[in-house]
């Protein structure tokens, strides 16, 4: 198979993320939870909403699947997208409701948001800035949606993964990167035209 | 900047239509909900809400099918409440296409839902409603049935409560202004905004712009949601994104 491999592992938001896509014009996509289709694929995303924990063990579910999304990012090349949960299952850890081991790409663990100032509210929810870090082929700056309780926080030799941030009582990481594979804790899916174009830019992406 | 305050227009759903209708702009059929919602997300609503009022529990197919017709076309935040009851109610719904889930009822005679439902998906999906009349000066109380039947709970205490048990957010309607026109009760959402860390979204009442803005200043609101003022065409998004940035809150660019 080539095209698109969107991974159906149960994510609450893969409709949403396949209707943007089709709004965009995405060609090809299979909804799948067939690792050899992933291995197949020229593009990977990987949805999701939720808790860490729960969303790994969906993962972990699908036999052969952690393995062939780890084949196939480590390798390079191809691109790869995490949403939302998608993007902080990249992280080695995750903290939410017990500590649990994540697909290890990205040093760092996803832990509860804690603002500095503490009148901003959590969970993180509405729109908020993206502020690339420095420019890249997929991140304009802009205003995205965001809808969530827990964030990524990089280990401190490893923030140069960190491709985009926003601000919610002190700095919160809004996308990251290795490679390859990129993740962005908004939702594309969601945030209406500046969503749209971040999806068609992944889409023609070919680093 | 920060996280913007959010604008929300709420459309009460019944039967798959859009009770009253939405006349802002000449839609062929204003009591279709989707058309109503590609509508609002034209014209850059931060979110949109929809609870359905529909009487019967048979009709929930009716809604499901409206949620994910409206996820098909408008690439926007969407939360959906009403008869509610449980994990798989809630579930049904996510993956149609809504981003968060509001209980109601079923919050005031099993809180303990709220809790499964954020295990399950997480705080950031479950919205729990706190419906509210002033019953003594400083004093609200839960009502449900439509703000009809008493229940005897304190609103700030149901509200501590819920946000503990895991509501990621709470929508606070005063159901002595709602219909009204004459703003939100601020003192209301105010006492539950100071009472919880969570975003508190002021509802019922909404007759102008103004009162949007003290929602915000004055009650505490992350989020403001209003209905009739959008639907008939009294104002516009982006007028409500004007008054609330001319009061000095961070709003979203048109």
């Amino acid at each position: 198979m080539s095209g698109l491999a969107l991974i159906d592992y149960g994510a609450g938001n893969l409709r949403s993320v396949h209707n943007a896509l089709a709004a965009v014009g995405a060609e090809s996509v299979a909804v799948t939870d067939d690792p050899d289709a992933v291995r197949a694929a020229d593009r990977i995303i990987l949805p999701g909403v939720g808790a860490f924990g729960a969303a790994m063990v969906q993962l972990r579910a699908i036999p052969g699947m952690v393995e062939a999304l780890d084949e196939t990012v480590r390798a390079g090349g191809r691109p790869f997208l995490g949403v939302c949960v998608g993007m902080q299952l990249m992280a080695e850890w995750g903290e939410e409701h017990g500590t649990h081991r994540g697909l290890g790409w990205l040093r760092g663990t996803v832990a509860p948001i804690r603002p500095a100032d503490r009148r901003a509210r959590v969970p993180h929810m509405g729109w908020n800035d993206v502020a690339p870090a420095a420019p890249h082929p997929l991140f304009e700056p802009g205003e995205a949606y965001f809808l969530h309780g827990y964030a990524f926080t990089p280990e401190p030799d490893a923030e140069g993964c960190v491709l985009a941030a926003t601000d919610h009582g002190g700095p919160v990481v809004a996308a990251v990167g290795v490679g390859s594979a990129v993740g962005v804790q908004f939702h594309p899916e969601k945030s209406q035209g500046y969503g749209l174009s971040f999806l068609r830019r992944f889409l023609d992406w070919r680093p | 900047m920060t996280v913007r305050v959010r604008v929300i227009p709420c459309l009460d759903v019944a039967d798959g239509r859009v009770v009253k209708g939405v006349n802002f702009v000449d839609l062929a059929d204003a009591g279709d909900p989707v058309k109503a919602a590609r509508a609002y997300d034209a014209a850059g609503a931060d979110e949109l809400c929809f609870l359905d009022i529909t009487a019967s529990h048979e009709a929930r197919g009716t809604l499901l099918g409206v949620v994910e017709r409206t996820a098909a076309v408008a690439f926007m935040p969407l939360t959906v409440g009403g008869g509610v009851w449980s994990v798989e109610d809630a579930r049904a719904l996510l993956l149609a296409g809504a981003d968060k889930v509001a209980v109601n009822s079923a919050a005031v005679a099993r809180p303990e839902l709220v809790a499964e439902m954020a295990e399950r998906f997480g705080s950031q999906c479950v919205v729990a409603s706190v419906d509210a009349r002033a019953t003594t000066p400083g004093r609200w109380e839960i009502f449900t049935h439509g703000g009809r039947r008493a229940t005897g709970i304190d609103a700030v205490a149901h509200a501590r409560r819920l946000a503990a048990l895991g509501a990621g957010e709470l929508l606070v309607t005063s159901m002595d202004r709602d219909g009204t026109r004459d703003g939100y009760d601020l003192l209301l959402t105010r006492a539950v905004a100071d009472a919880v860390d969570v975003p508190v979204v002021a509802s019922g009442g909404v007759g102008a712009l103004e009162h949007l803005v003290e929602g915000v200043r004055d009650g505490g609101a992350a989020a403001v949601l209003a209905a009739s003022i959008f639907h008939f065409g009294r104002h516009t998004v982006a007028e409500a994104h004007d008054a609330l940035r001319a009061a000095g809150f961070p709003v979203r660019r048109h």
